[in-house]
């Protein structure tokens, strides 16, 4: 009986291993089939012609990718420096700092998470047009360099930050700044490394802002890049997987060396 | 010499504090205003903008509006659909992976996947398995069941992103559950064995009840992600919400309303303060359910 528990376990693992894989490998596969495979709809996954065309040719007919690339890096590696420092700043002055509105700020951040994206998306438009930031840089980063959720999260991580060494830092003779950049910021790393992972992410695959926020083609993200390149070559699924590929490659990578601190990041989410 | 002291600290904080505060005011708080304001308006954007007030007619236009119905049904749908399957499957794969097996790792880093790839790729990696002539119409054939033209016919359009929004959301929600499971004491398990509890009752009467604030927290996570469904339909249907709007959702059509036609951006903002108490409602709903069910 408990034999054929385990297996049944197992089964189920499996099966369901098996329903995560299967779009991934048939999307690679596809990426290296001829466009004359693709459209016999054959469902081998081991391609008749292996190729390697499709990677080459992406780049020559949409000659954008590169710069898609580069944005994307550009706008999510900045969002995710900046949140960094202004999230730990914010969530260090919560908790440990005396000074009146203290329970207001906090009150309101505790509001923001609650207020869906929609409501704020169409004034942010007016606003970045405004300021005539629209198809810019910092129209995608300036609003998005906080973030409540991950406020929220240094606080609760140096409310539990041991006093004795800012105690200490204070007798040498260190100001309240010299002592959170110097001392406590470097010791909070592993909180820093999931909020890392979490924002770059974000940023990384966000499709709704830079749909809003950048209408010129050389500003595209990858996403937005993306789509507008099945709107382009809607049957050449050849070409429209190899790109898919291309741009999930660089998350896999940053997954393989970081994957502790995501299931780190994502219990603490979880309200833990 | 004490007061000086209390200055310079919250000086201090207030410098700390000001790229949050910065950020707080100019796109978060001043919108919200700036959106009510909005969404009592009627705006105009050719030239310079123009704001005409007209009362409540954007709310009440809501009420007469077809497509806002269509819109809110399919999310309604959606919402009742995809987040109570997500959260069993999620629940059901935590326990597995949970039952101290070899190789839990493995799968673990495997499960995860689908939360790392971005939604424009999934999207783009499930049209194309939906293809009329695509692999998944190949494994139904195979099977000896129908087949569909996923993405063309209005009755499937929106069960297709079902299932494939179901796939890639369950793995996140399912490390949460892993995460709650890890701290389940042994003794009560071992409590329930002595009972003569076998593996399906330590599940149901050990295992669910102590998840269920995790529950709640998946639940309502669940709710106001699917509420907001976008990406994925406007990636679908080419930003229209087709075939015959069975893939529009509410903001889709808030998108579509602000920045696709003229004239509408108010209605858009009055649109999105209804959606805002709807993702409240439910999950208010939610929590009062929850709590009175936690009384037996």
């Amino acid at each position: 009986m408990k034999k054929f528990g385990k297996a049944l376990l197992y089964t189920i693992l499996v099966l369901y291993a098996i329903v995560t894989m299967i779009p991934f490998l048939w999307a690679l596969s596809s990426s290296f089939k001829t466009l004359e495979e693709i459209v016999s709809g054959s469902i081998n996954f081991i391609p008749k012609h292996f190729t390697l065309d499709n990677y080459k040719q992406i780049f020559i007919e949409q000659e954008l990718f590169p710069r898609w690339f580069m944005n994307s890096v550009i706008i999510a590696v900045t969002v995710t420096i900046l949140n960094l420092m202004f999230n730990s700043m914010a969530g260090y002055a919560l908790a440990r700092l005396h000074f009146r509105g203290k329970q207001t700020i906090f009150m309101i951040i505790l509001a923001v998470l609650m207020i869906p994206a929609q409501v704020t998306m169409i004034p942010n438009y007016l606003i970045l047009k405004q300021l005539g930031w629209l198809n810019s840089y910092q129209g995608m980063i300036v609003p998005a360099m906080i973030n409540a959720t991950f406020i929220f999260m240094m606080r609760q991580f140096f409310i539990n930050f041991p006093k004795e060494l800012e105690e200490a830092a204070a007798l040498d003779g260190l100001s309240r700044i010299g002592t959170f950049f110097r001392i406590v910021l470097p010791l909070a790393r592993p909180a820093l490394a999931a909020q890392a992972i979490f924002v770059f992410m974000g940023s990384w695959n966000d499709f709704m802002r830079p749909l809003i926020i950048l209408s010129d083609p050389n500003l595209f993200t990858l996403p937005l890049g993306l789509n507008s390149f099945k709107g382009q070559y809607i049957s050449y699924w050849n070409y429209i997987m190899a790109a898919s590929m291309v741009f999930t490659l660089p998350v896999l990578v940053i997954y393989a060396f970081f994957n502790r601190y995501f299931i780190k990041g994502i219990s603490f989410t979880g309200g833990k | 010499m004490f007061s000086r002291k209390r200055w310079k600290e919250a000086g201090t904080a207030y410098t700390l504090l000001s790229p949050t505060l910065f950020v707080l005011l100019l796109f978060v708080i001043g919108p919200i205003l700036f959106a009510i304001y909005l969404s009592f308006h009627k705006v105009q954007l050719l030239g310079g903008a123009s704001f005409e007030f007209v009362g409540f007619d954007n709310f009440t236009r809501i009420l007469d509006d077809t497509r806002a119905k269509i819109a809110l049904w399919n999310t309604v749908k959606y919402v009742a659909i995809v987040v109570p399957t997500q959260t069993m499957l999620a629940l059901v794969l935590a326990a597995t992976l949970n039952a101290g097996l070899k190789g839990e790792k493995f799968f673990r880093i495997v499960y995860f996947l689908p939360t790392l790839t971005s939604s424009a790729v999934l999207t783009l990696i499930f049209m194309w398995m939906y293809n009329q002539n695509g692999l998944v119409n190949h494994v139904l054939q195979f099977f000896g069941l129908p087949t569909y033209n996923w993405l063309g016919d209005p009755s499937v359009a929106l069960n297709a992103i079902m299932i494939m929004n179901i796939w890639s959301t369950a793995p996140f929600f399912m490390v949460i559950y892993l995460a709650a499971l890890q701290d389940i004491p042994d003794s009560l398990y071992e409590a329930a064995e002595l009972d003569g509890a076998n593996a399906w009752h330590k599940f149901w009467y050990v295992t669910v009840p102590y998840l269920k604030p995790v529950t709640s927290f998946v639940v309502i996570m669940g709710l106001i992600g699917t509420f907001q469904l976008f990406d994925q339909s406007y990636i679908f249907s080419g930003g229209s919400g087709g075939p015959n709007n069975a893939t529009l959702t509410v903001v889709l059509l808030i998108y579509q309303y602000a920045f696709k036609s003229l004239g509408t951006m108010g209605y858009a903002a009055a649109l999105a303060f209804a959606l805002a108490i709807v993702i409240l409602l439910a999950t208010w709903l939610q929590r009062k359910f929850s709590k009175e069910e936690s009384l037996y």
